[in-house]
């Protein structure tokens, strides 16, 4: 029971991660400056490789033969476990910046969280990766500011982003029975401080360029965490998955 | 298995003699980042440590960032350098614990960076994610400014000095 609320939440952190990190790559070849290009790559590319992390020790626990690769390129849907905020598509630039620093915020805080874990290989893994996220919410802090706080267009699309987004956020403040479980168990991070930390992040960061803080988002049937995703999650992983699904086990 | 866990088979298995640990440090020490050429795997501070296992040499290497690309293929340049220079078939243990940090730069992997024309990381780990002051590689100058805190890897942020107008690569503290 214990081994499977663990593996769960591997995949949790795992599956955010490397969703985000694809969508990060979708911007490659067309970002609106070059040094946005190396930012959105190299930001990528940290996630992608501690989703590695996370899925290798979910695959070690499940002990079926699979690895990380398995888990990520032969995995449906409905077994993808990833937040549905890092799922929805990139829109615009404040779109894209405000989905990465409401994933930050809650990526920085459970990591904070998870390297006091009692299970040596996650806070290992959360020691290392706390340092990455350190520069990714500072640099996705900014870019809200500097589009919420700078033209009166770049204000009206952080404006614009809000509402689209802000629904999806219920899931970074909420979490399971069996996240709580673990977390007593000193393994996961405490829910509660995550959310309230979490809150404190994005409050600042809204109130320093009067951004309007919407109402607590509220729940509704969707939930990444029991594997039930919107539309956008489908797609994207047809496109990551197609080469090793059309050609399994496809070296070069 | 694990990816980077590769455990050496009995081929080429043979007693620890005098001399084979100080070469192997020496050998790593011409090993050199595939992405800055200049620094070696041991200016880097990623070989944790080196010893005997089973008749092999064993070492404990720690990647430098989570998705560091160049993880692979240092692996590979440390096995092939050991491999040439007689040490059949090393194992590479890959550790992320204690996390890697810039403080474990060497100094003279500091100035080698300085002079590939890269600002090496400018104080310690615990300005992970401030804006230190950075002097500028070419003339020193500490009139620069930032223009980008990802620069051509995730290692690295884009600067650009004020004084002589060059755009640099700086290695920030992690």
């Amino acid at each position: 029971m214990h081994k499977q609320a663990l593996i769960q939440y591997l995949l949790l952190l795992g599956d955010s991660a490397l969703v985000q990190g694809q969508r990060l790559c979708e911007w490659c070849g067309k970002a609106p400056a070059l040094e946005e290009e190396l930012a959105l790559m190299n930001v990528g590319l940290d996630l992608v490789g501690q989703a590695r992390n996370w899925l290798d020790y979910a695959a070690e626990l499940q002990g079926d033969g699979h690895d990380a690769d398995a888990l990520a390129f032969r995995r449906d849907e409905r077994a993808y476990r990833n937040l549905l905020l890092v799922e929805q598509p990139n829109g615009d630039y404040a779109v894209t910046m405000l989905k990465q620093f409401f994933y930050d915020a809650w990526h920085h805080a459970m990591l904070d969280g998870l390297s006091a874990s009692g299970d040596e290989r996650i806070a290992g893994i959360a020691a290392k990766a706390l340092k990455e996220v350190t520069y990714h919410l500072r640099r996705s802090g900014e870019w809200v500011q500097r589009l919420g706080g700078g033209t009166e267009e770049s204000r009206r699309r952080m404006l614009e982003a809000i509402p689209v987004l802000w629904r999806f956020t219920v899931e970074l403040t909420v979490a399971s029975d069996s996240e709580v479980q673990l977390a007593q168990a000193g393994i996961a991070a405490d829910p509660t401080q995550v959310a309230q930390r979490w809150h404190a992040a994005v409050e600042a960061i809204f109130a320093s360029v009067e951004l309007p803080l919407p109402k607590a988002a509220s729940h509704f049937y969707l939930d990444g965490r029991k594997g039930l995703h919107t539309e956008h999650l489908g797609l994207l992983l047809a496109e990551m998955q197609f080469l090793p699904r059309a050609y399994p086990d496809a070296t070069w | 298995m694990r990816p980077g866990e590769l455990i050496a088979g009995d081929r080429g298995a043979r007693a620890l003699r005098d001399g084979d640990l100080a070469q192997a440090w020496a050998v790593l020490a011409e090993v050199m980042d595939p992405e800055v050429p200049v620094v070696s795997v041991i200016d880097l501070g990623i070989v944790r440590d080196l010893d005997w296992r089973a008749g092999h040499l064993h070492l404990v290497v720690t990647p430098t960032y989570s998705g560091c690309p160049a993880t692979e293929v240092i692996e590979g340049d440390i096995r092939q350098a050991l491999e040439q220079a007689g040490f059949a078939e090393p194992a590479l243990e890959r550790r992320l614990t204690p996390a890697w940090s810039t403080d474990w730069i060497s100094d003279q992997g500091r100035e080698r960076l300085r002079a590939y024309g890269i600002a090496p990381p400018a104080g310690s780990a615990s300005l992970r994610g401030a804006s230190p002051t950075v002097c500028c590689p070419q003339c020193a100058s500490s009139d620069t400014e930032l223009l980008s805190q990802f620069g051509s890897t995730a290692c690295k942020a884009l600067y650009r000095c004020r004084a002589c107008l060059e755009p640099f690569d700086y290695f920030k503290c992690l």
